[in-house]
């Protein structure tokens, strides 16, 4: 499939050859935004974070839609929005009715996902909808941009909405080779970046770098940096085909042992941690692949941005 | 065939209680586990018991049908005692429970049983598996005979979703397997990976929307073909 032309900042900056760094803003069941706010104003402040993905829904829980915020992030803060949007709640009807009229409100990404499904979440008792499937979600979206029409080829008045779109594909999935061909199929059907869920596993994460980049496409690779051991157990004990590297759980561990009732000094050293474990990961992953750049989901861990990526 | 599950018997008791004189129907067609006559006599029993510690009388009769599905085989089965009861238990599935409504209109039918899923039954395992949605736009050809629709918890056309860990699906608590890593292993198995890797566009789903019906002369897909033909 032909490029279409670069909307976003995102895949303009990506098209430039500059190594991106995206990051992650999760409203929850929220009807005041601030903290979201004040998240994005943070990673805008870093100068290096290019766009931010909003969520939408994860786990399956009820929150605040993804559209509002993402506009809010960027009337407010300036910061480009990767708005994600998930096949689980809205039919092809709600779909597009949706994307039309986020690109009225001017946003320019929108990362296709399946969405974790309702039994997951706070409402499992709810009809989930799948009406369309993500790939076909790209598919939409790339009729609506390229064609500037809905599913069925019904012409959508006063011009086409310009939006890029793109993908989800996870390092940590086992098997890999059907998730290797879905992405393809996904590529196929117009997606024009690539995002990937955490790699805690350097090797790993090349190998499947390496993997996609017969698709041609730009792929972000997904890290993790976290700022308390206690989320590190849990992530490593409850999201499955993840698992935190023992090193790195330690770590995390004693530096939060070692420092308790000194709270800026439990701080400054659980981010020593983080950066002395990602600030190589990402240094080796920009020289040794063709990653595009890091998506980086420190949610609620604004203070990292700064050093991270310093330099990079 | 259709799987079923037998409803609590209070809410089973809720549903008859205006009445005294109930005829308790089993069904000897595809519902399973078996709901025949042994099983009619014992909800009716257990019905009856449940009316005796609340100081009621219930008659009843235990009574089983080859098929509640089949308007002639059921209404000649139930229609010699119909006047001397004013309710019916239905030990079918919701198909046989909504026939004996339209067939036997002066009184009504209750479900004693929730209609779970088409359904297969594996020898030697201990629970029953849906293995088709009825969708009425069969994909088995294309997926090395394994249903996305039935089998995937997202019915995904493009699987396999980020869910999938070790070939195990998300919902459930990764107990089940993968419709689509099945699919994988299946078409590679047989060299047919270039089934796996195509798009499937949106399905249509007007076919799939109720109530369905299906007229006799349209249950070959080239009927148009005959039509043209004047055939039918």
């Amino acid at each position: 499939m032909p490029k279409r032309p670069a909307y976003s900042n995102l895949v303009k900056t990506i098209r430039e050859g500059k190594f991106v760094f995206t990051g992650e803003l999760e409203p929850e069941k929220d009807f005041d935004l601030k903290h979201v706010l004040k998240s994005a104003e943070a990673m805008k402040k870093t100068g290096k974070i290019v766009a931010a993905n909003v969520t939408d829904g994860p786990q399956g829980d009820a929150y605040t839609c993804s559209m509002v915020p993402c506009y809010l992030v960027q009337e407010k803060v300036g910061l480009e929005a990767i708005w994600q949007m998930t096949v689980r709640d809205r039919n092809r009807i709600a779909l597009f009715g949706d994307i039309l009229g986020g690109a009225i409100l001017g946003l320019k990404n929108l990362l296709a996902l399946t969405g974790d499904h309702s039994a997951l979440g706070d409402h499992q008792n709810a009809r989930p909808v799948y009406d369309l499937d993500s790939t076909q979600l790209i598919e939409l979206v790339s009729k609506m941009v390229d064609e500037g029409t809905d599913v069925e080829g019904n012409e959508i008045q006063g011009g086409k909405p310009q939006i890029n779109v793109g993908c989800a594909a996870n390092p940590n999935s086992n098997p890999r080779e059907p998730e290797i061909l879905k992405v393809g199929r996904k590529v196929e059907v117009g997606a024009d970046f690539i995002q990937t869920q955490t790699s805690f596993d350097i090797d790993d994460a090349k190998e499947f770098l390496k993997e996609l980049e017969k698709y041609n496409t730009p792929v972000l690779l997904g890290l993790f940096p976290i700022k308390s051991y206690g989320i590190a157990a849990y992530f490593d004990a409850n999201i499955p085909g993840v698992s935190v590297p023992k090193e790195f759980l330690g770590a995390l561990k004693k530096a939060e042992k070692d420092n308790k009732g000194n709270k800026s000094a439990k701080y400054a050293a659980i981010d020593r941690v983080n950066l002395e474990f990602y600030r190589p990961f990402i240094n080796e992953i920009k020289k040794t692949t063709k990653a595009a750049g890091i998506h980086c989901m420190a949610v609620h861990y604004e203070r990292l941005f700064d050093p991270l990526l310093k330099d990079f | 065939m259709i799987i079923t599950k037998l409803k609590d018997i209070e809410e089973i008791y809720e549903m008859i209680k205006p009445y005294s004189k109930i005829l308790v129907a089993g069904c000897d067609g595809c519902c399973q586990p078996p709901r025949s006559i042994n099983e009619a006599k014992v909800l009716a029993q257990m019905l009856e018991l449940k009316a005796r510690s609340e100081g009621k009388e219930l008659k009843w009769k235990a009574i089983t049908v080859l098929r509640q599905c089949d308007d002639r085989i059921a209404a000649t089965t139930l229609r010699p005692f119909i006047e001397e009861y004013d309710a019916i238990v239905s030990l079918a599935c919701g198909l046989g429970v909504g026939m004996l409504n339209r067939i036997i209109p002066t009184i009504l039918t209750f479900p004693a049983q929730n209609s779970m899923f088409g359904g297969v039954e594996n020898n030697g395992e201990n629970y029953f598996a849906e293995y088709c949605e009825t969708c009425g736009d069969c994909l088995l050809g294309v997926t090395g005979g394994i249903c996305p629709m039935a089998g995937c918890a997202k019915n995904l056309s493009n699987g396999p979703c980020g869910g999938q860990v070790e070939g195990k699906c998300e919902v459930g608590g990764y107990i089940h397997d993968c419709a689509w890593v099945k699919m994988w292993e299946r078409l590679k198995k047989f060299n047919r990976l270039d089934l796996f890797t195509i798009y499937r566009p949106p399905r249509n789903y007007r076919i799939w929307s109720s109530p369905r019906f299906l007229h006799i002369y349209e249950t070959s897909s080239n009927v148009e073909e005959l039509q043209k033909e004047e055939k039918i």
